[in-house]
């Protein structure tokens, strides 16, 4: 077993935002008992004994914790590579400044459209113009800055405009990463999932601009695997290369790993080191040789791993099972409905349903 | 992982022996001891070096030209290919992991 080079801290699922794509557990009030800054700093010291590299302090929104910046010390002083990765509601001149001077090396900033309007909505919260701010303090400040878009059905249509703002906003790398149905976006999917059309157009579009772009910013596209013939290797295989560690403390192969009926394993009840190597959760999916057919005998067992466990849980009930969306799966009918759903008449009819705000 | 030879020509630019480079400054490069080896960090990889890869990007600070890195390399091994040195430089500035100063000195740190 290798060691793990990222760790995934979620600092809060508390949130000011109100995505209905968001991919946080709906069941957030039982992380509401977070970690305090003592148990991070031994999270981090345990992960960078461990051979962690990489520390992206997510959520949730990160900037609601208030010794944000003491974590980011305390990593950077392990020599962690630290990535924010936020909303950038919360976002000031004052707390960049001491982000700064702590040592953050690289931020994320998400936003949900191009255009005003229809980010605050999508978001639930007028926020767009915060953002932009943001963005434009990231770069002021001398940090790389990345745009991060969930693409769906309510705003790839303008994925073009997104590529605009990317390029104004001088952003050094955009991910446009089409939405990962878990969480409220499993909840709702239905109003989320784009046609073929709209995706075939998305990527033209990407395709250009990429070319267009290439010397300026890295555009990465992440794709939409319920329009896919293979599933997407998830996290480069079941706790093999990354970690989570949930707001109060569960440590997961990845944030989705929550919903799997697997035993829970705590940063407050074990060592960090014998999680990653002994953990049921952790050694559940790990490698091939839980793999069912047709996933055993196929030689793409080790580029896809099978694909994504949460998925295949979601999907079938059976985490065991290969990821429905691998059209080689005896379940890819569950995927294939949906998707003939969302290229159907009624498709896109019903509004979807705000994740909750829950910011204290 | 690594680019094609195709993509590297696709970005227009190659290393030349006059070229000053040095890291992009959304990359770091550290020793990690877990591993016992050098890696580069990024907001999304790890890249673990093998080889003289850590010492050429060691001398990679926007000063040293191509050139020199390649003499400076010459003097501790005895041989250092400078097309070896440059091809590797090439796939990282297609990555823009490394950015390419040329022209007058840079200053700044
Ligand atoms: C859960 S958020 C937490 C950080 C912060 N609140 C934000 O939204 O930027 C972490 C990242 O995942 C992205 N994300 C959220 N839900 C997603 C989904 N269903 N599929 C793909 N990416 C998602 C967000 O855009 C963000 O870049
Ligand atoms: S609601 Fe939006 S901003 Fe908040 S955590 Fe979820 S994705 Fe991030
Ligand atoms: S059968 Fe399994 S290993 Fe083969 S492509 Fe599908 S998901 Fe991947």
């Amino acid at each position: 077993m290798d060691s793990p080079f990222g760790l995934l801290a979620e600092l809060t699922y508390r949130c000011p935002l109100g995505c209905a794509y968001c991919s946080n557990p709906l069941n957030m009030a039982d992380y509401s008992d977070e970690l305090a800054t003592d148990e991070w700093r031994r999270v981090l010291a345990e992960a960078r004994d461990l051979g962690v590299l990489q520390c992206h302090l997510s959520g949730g929104e990160p900037l609601l914790r208030r010794d944000l910046v003491e974590i980011v010390a305390a990593a950077h002083d392990l020599g962690l590579y630290t990535n924010l990765v936020t909303s950038a509601v919360g976002f000031s001149r004052a707390k960049a400044e001491r982000l700064r001077a702590a040592g953050l090396d690289h931020v994320q900033v998400s936003i949900q459209a191009a255009e005003p309007a229809a980010s605050d909505r999508i978001a639930g919260t007028p926020s767009f113009r915060r953002k932009i701010e943001a963005m434009g303090r990231v770069k002021e400040l001398g940090w790389p800055l990345t745009v991060n878009v969930v693409l769906h059905r309510l705003n790839i249509d303008r994925v073009a405009d997104v590529l605009a703002l990317a390029e104004d906003v001088g952003a050094d790398r955009l991910e446009l990463a089409n939405t990962q149905y878990y969480g409220w976006a499993w909840h709702n999917r239905a109003a989320l999932l784009p046609s073929r059309a709209q995706l075939d157009a998305a990527e033209r579009v990407v395709r250009a601009a990429r070319e267009r772009l290439r010397d300026r910013m890295d555009v990465l596209y992440v794709i939409p695997d319920y329009y896919s013939r293979y599933p997407k290797p998830c996290m480069g295989g079941w706790a093999s290369r990354q970690l989570t560690v949930t707001p109060n403390g569960d440590v997961l192969p990845c944030p989705a790993a929550q919903s799997l009926p697997l035993p829970r394993a705590s940063v407050r009840e074990h060592p960090l080191a014998w999680i990653w190597t002994d953990a049921p959760v952790m050694t559940a999916f790990r490698g091939t040789d839980w793999m069912p057919q047709p996933c055993r005998g196929c030689e793409r067992r080790e580029v896809d791993f099978g694909g994504c466990r949460c998925q295949a849980f979601q999907l079938t009930g059976d985490a065991a099972r290969t990821d429905p969306v691998c059209h080689l799966s005896p379940d890819h009918d569950m995927v294939a409905r949906a998707v003939e759903a969302a290229n159907g008449e009624r498709a896109g009819d019903r509004p979807p349903v705000a994740r909750p705000h829950l910011a204290r | 992982m690594d680019p094609s030879p195709a993509a590297t020509r696709q970005r227009g630019r190659v290393v030349g022996g006059a070229d000053r480079p040095r890291l992009a400054r959304h990359v770091r490069l550290t020793f990690d001891r877990t591993r016992q080896r050098h890696v580069l960090l990024h907001p999304e990889t790890v890249v673990v070096l093998h080889g003289t890869g850590a010492e050429i990007l060691q001398l990679c600070d926007g000063r040293r030209t191509v050139a020199e890195i390649v003499a400076a390399l010459a003097g501790r091994y005895r041989s250092v290919p400078d097309d070896e040195v440059r091809r590797f430089l090439d796939r990282l500035l297609a990555r823009r992991w490394v950015e390419l100063a040329d022209g007058p000195e840079l200053t700044d740190g």
